[in-house]
């Protein structure tokens, strides 16, 4: 299959989307756009498992490589391997459940979905670019849409939170930036991931660039202490918005901690594991208790999401082989997971025009639908087996087990510890917004729509396909974590 | 010989032919403003088509006069923003009572502009630059009724007449103490004797000043808003543009034996003039004085890239530069058709604009995120060609200052672009109709903006010139 098409079908939907003359068109012309994209990506997930059922097992394929900018070694380098179709699935399904989410956006459409499809673009080439250079320019292109998304369609204090998420994110490429340039001129001036694979880089160069990769990545996906951009970014950014920055923007980060930073760098990772799975543990608790403080559903979820987005950095911390295929896998789930959740609280918010816990009750007698994908979302998020919650944290625990040492085990059951708050602080948020006596005001409320349904359809459908069946994705991820892990030097 | 003589010097030939048609269309009937504008921007595009043909290297002189493709390239740059602000700044044009000695003065200046890049000695290098500054000064006072304009064109003579002085103090050292002049028998002479240093700082100063550099900047801001906007555009764009590309040249050429010298000086220069720049670029109000500021903040981000001292240097330098006029001319532009029509300045007005004027808002901010180092615009390349050259000398703390600057500017670009889509203004500015001339150079920005860094061949021909 051609990669190409991954990023030439958002571009040519952006781009009709400009030229397109109303509301209705489109919407259309999104919903179309990110449909086609969905089936490349299905297209490109049964290709690739093909491929490597015939015995096809180059690291990366479907590679294409253009010189770019010749005089700086800089290649259009495309390829995927299993953790990049994992995470192109991902994007399409937030991408077009989003897409269906905004239906009823009227301030400015044409902007609003030119934007949305636009920091779809930046994924999908993220995801799919073997360059540094190129991933790099892929990661700044989602930048400023998110920052026009909160600002412009956002509620709340949403020029604060939009500043505030573009300067730290910015800050976070700053280090990106140095971090790349560093690898360039210390491997001997290549940006190419592959090539670099295959490069000694000095033990000594790899400390200092390693936490510049990882911390600048890190910034993306809410490291702690660099995650204040999460809550007031999420809960001020419109549904699709937060849908977005969660499912889509916040993976980037984790990908590239993944994929640059641990994979380039390994002497790098050894020596700053500890600090990593620290400041994981700390960001899995402290989001927790965080969030039993919350009364905003936004913020819950926001909170939240810093504590499970955490278990991916802990299983990237915990350098053994099935942590880290539980972490692409916790990236996954999570991704699907609080996507559906932004959407089902940006339904609710439509109709009840408040997000604040205690303000509703009893939404199930009149919204069954709704409230039904809400217990499937919160369920999923608190590990019910049979979810995709479950299968990707219980992975990480796993993962973390294996390593022998106290300080793993105390930092292993401390997270896993955290499953007992999110227990109490999810179950109190969806049994006062869906049980209960129901108020007055909310009797007349209608249930979801045939855009929301599909919307949330597509979702849980994901969180099922992980949670009944996670081998698919377990088969996809290892072969490419073995690589990861190889390069490691063992364990 | 005399034909080598007319293809080497065909770029000054032109704009001076340009500058006599001009003359004997002032002196003969003279014309409406109406019809002589777009005869004058026929003749500047016919100006920068010219320079893509008929090009030569070679000296003359006796090297007073050198030419080689890289140099017509840079004048091709400065002749293409030269007629890109003549399109730009169309309404202000129409209005002006003297038109034709306005391109007069401002033909004149690109001249000097052209002989200081060809420049092959200290000498040359002078006059041309005297050429270039003294049209200029008279362009500032051109807003005839505005007494700022009258403050602004009085700064910059003085200011540039106190830098000609120390520039011309800096040469005769030199010239007394390595007894040449000539730029390519200079670096034989030059051995890093104290004297020789000293002359040089002076030089180093006297550039400094032209490019305002911190801490020779102060004249920079004033100048600026009170000038009328084409000149302001010219200094900016065009000027700085033309300092650049000499001092680079000299930097690498013929002052290379004291590289020690210069790079430490270049290193604390950028520092200061990235920070300065930027921090003062927070504060501002008015529009034409935030983009002063911002230039400055962008000239820090050109030394980053000179300090490379090779020649991917001088490549994102030149890169930059084409770049730079694009997104800065747009800038200007749009401010330009603002405050034409409605004589509005104040970043406050610009609240709301998307609203009322979606075209020039979208313009505004693809050049502000351009300025910005945001892809996909070329500023993004531009400005990370400049950092990964500066990175090739190995200076890693130096490298972080100028990335950490960058998200400093784009929180004041982001300023700007937040008021024009995001915040709420009771009366915003009301719908502007945009002539089609000015809509036509917003759209050649734009586009240039867009696909400069996209299509990447460009930097690799660049590359290939000498």
């Amino acid at each position: 299959m051609n990669l190409l098409l991954l990023i030439g079908m958002p571009l040519l939907t952006a781009i009709a989307v400009l030229l397109s003359r109303n509301t209705q068109q489109v919407r259309w012309i999104s919903l179309s756009g990110s449909l086609i994209q969905l089936i490349l990506s299905f297209v490109l997930f049964f290709s690739f498992r093909n491929e490597r059922a015939l015995g096809n097992n180059t690291q990366m394929l479907f590679e294409q490589n253009y010189a770019l900018f010749a005089s700086w070694n800089i290649n259009f380098h495309l390829g995927v391997d299993g953790i990049s179709v994992a995470m192109i699935l991902l994007t399409s399904f937030v991408l077009i459940a989003g897409v269906l989410v905004s239906w009823n956006i009227e301030k400015m459409t044409k902007e609003f979905y030119f934007l949305l499809i636009l920091l779809a673009l930046g994924a999908f080439g993220f995801f799919i670019s073997l360059d540094l250079f190129v991933l790099f320019f892929f990661l700044e292109i989602s930048v400023i849409p998110k920052y026009l998304l909160i600002g412009i369609w956002g509620s709340g204090r949403k020029e604060y939170s939009a500043n505030k998420l573009a300067l730290m994110l910015m800050g976070g490429s700053a280090l990106i930036l140095v971090g790349i340039l560093g690898l360039y001129f210390s491997s001997g001036y290549s940006f190419d991931i592959i090539e670099l694979s295959h490069k000694n880089i000095l033990p000594s160069d790899q400390h200092v660039i390693f936490p510049l990769l990882f911390v600048g990545f890190g910034v993306f996906t809410a490291l702690f202490p660099f995650h204040t951009w999460v809550p007031d970014g999420h809960s001020s950014a419109p549904t699709a918005g937060s849908m977005f920055l969660a499912g889509i923007s916040m993976k980037l980060g984790g990908y590239g901690c993944l994929r640059v930073a641990t994979y380039l760098l390994p002497e790098g990772a050894k020596e700053y594991a500890t600090i990593i799975i620290v400041l994981s543990a700390i960001a899995i608790l402290y989001g927790a208790f965080a969030t039993m403080m919350q009364k905003d559903l936004k913020y819950i979820n926001a909170y939240s999401s810093v504590s499970h987005v955490g278990f991916s950095l802990l299983g990237i911390g915990m350098l053994t082989q099935t942590a880290m295929t539980g972490a692409v896998m916790q990236m996954v789930s999570h991704g699907v997971m609080t996507a559906l959740f932004f959407a089902v609280i940006g339904m609710i918010y439509d109709r009840t025009h408040t997000r604040m816990v205690n303000d509703m009750g009893g939404l199930m007698k009149v919204m069954p639908f709704i409230s039904t994908v809400l217990f499937i979302v919160g369920l999923c998020s608190l590990g019910l087996p049979g979810l995709s919650g479950f299968v990707a944290e219980m992975t990480v625990f796993v993962g973390s087990w294996e390593n022998a040492g106290t300080f793993h085990r105390i930092a292993t059951i401390a997270a896993a510890a955290s499953i007992v708050v999110t227990a109490v602080y999810i179950l109190r948020a969806i049994g006062q917004t869906a049980m209960g006596p129901i108020r007055n005001e909310y009797m007349q409320l209608k249930d979801a729509r045939w855009n929301e349904r599909m919307a949330a359809i597509i979702l849980v459908a994901g969180i099922l396909a992980i949670g009944i069946a996670p081998f698919w994705l377990n088969d996809l991820i290892k072969p490419a974590i073995e690589i990861i892990m190889a390069r490691m030097g063992g364990k | 010989m005399l034909i080598d003589f007319f293809i080497l010097m065909k770029s000054e030939l032109v704009v001076t032919a340009i500058i006599f048609l001009l003359l004997f269309i002032k002196i003969g009937k003279g014309m409406k403003n109406e019809t002589l504008l777009p005869l004058i921007q026929v003749f500047l595009l016919a100006n920068f088509l010219l320079g893509f043909f008929f090009n030569k290297e070679g000296i003359l002189f006796e090297g007073m006069y050198r030419t080689t493709s890289l140099i017509v390239f840079q004048k091709n740059i400065l002749s293409l923003g030269v007629y890109l602000i003549s399109l730009l700044c169309t309404d202000w044009l129409k209005k002006t009572p003297h038109l034709p000695e306005f391109f007069m003065l401002m033909l004149s200046a690109l001249l000097g502009m052209f002989f200081m890049i060809s420049s092959g000695n200290l000498l040359m290098f002078y006059l041309s630059l005297e050429l270039s500054t003294i049209p200029i000064a008279a362009m500032a006072n051109f807003d005839l009724v505005k007494k700022t304009s009258s403050e602004a064109a009085m700064k910059m003579i003085l200011s540039s007449a106190f830098s000609s002085g120390i520039l011309l103090f800096g040469i005769s050292l030199i010239y007394g103490a390595t007894g040449t002049i000539s730029f390519t028998e200079l670096p034989r002479q030059l051995d890093g004797s104290s004297l020789q240093i000293l002359a040089f700082v002076f030089l180093f100063t006297g550039f400094a000043f032209k490019l305002s550099i911190v801490p020779f900047h102060l004249w920079t801001a004033d100048v600026y808003e009170g000038s009328p906007i084409a000149v302001t555009s010219f200094l900016s764009v065009i000027s700085k543009g033309s300092i650049a590309f000499i001092f680079i040249s000299a930097l690498y050429k013929t002052f290379q034996p004291l590289q020690d010298v210069w790079y430490n000086m270049l290193l604390l220069l950028a520092v200061a003039t990235m920070v300065t720049g930027n921090l003062f670029a927070i504060r501002q109000q008015n529009i034409k004085r935030f983009l002063a500021f911002s230039s400055i903040a962008q000239v820090g981000f050109i030394l980053v890239g000179m300090s490379a001292n090779n020649n991917a240097g001088l490549v994102s330098v030149v890169y930059f530069v084409l770049i730079y006029t694009f997104s800065n001319l747009a800038a200007f532009g749009v401010a330009s058709v603002i405050a034409e029509q409605t004589g509005k300045e104040k970043i406050d007005d610009y609240k709301g604009l998307y609203k009322t004027n979606p075209f020039l808002s979208w313009v505004l901010a693809l050049a502000l995120f351009s300025l910005a180092g945001i892809p996909p615009t070329a500023g993004f390349f531009g400005k990370l060609f400049l950092i990964t050259a500066g990175a090739s000398a190995g200076a890693y703390w130096f490298i972080t200052i100028a990335a950490l600057n960058m998200i400093v500017s784009l929180y004041y670009y982001l300023r700007v672009v937040r008021a024009v889509f995001m915040d709420k203004n009771e009366q915003p500015i009301e719908k502007i109709k945009i002539n089609p001339s000015v809509k036509l150079g917003l759209l050649i920005c734009s586009a240039g903006i867009v696909l400069i860094g996209l299509l990447s061949w460009i930097y690799d021909y660049i590359s290939k010139l000498n």
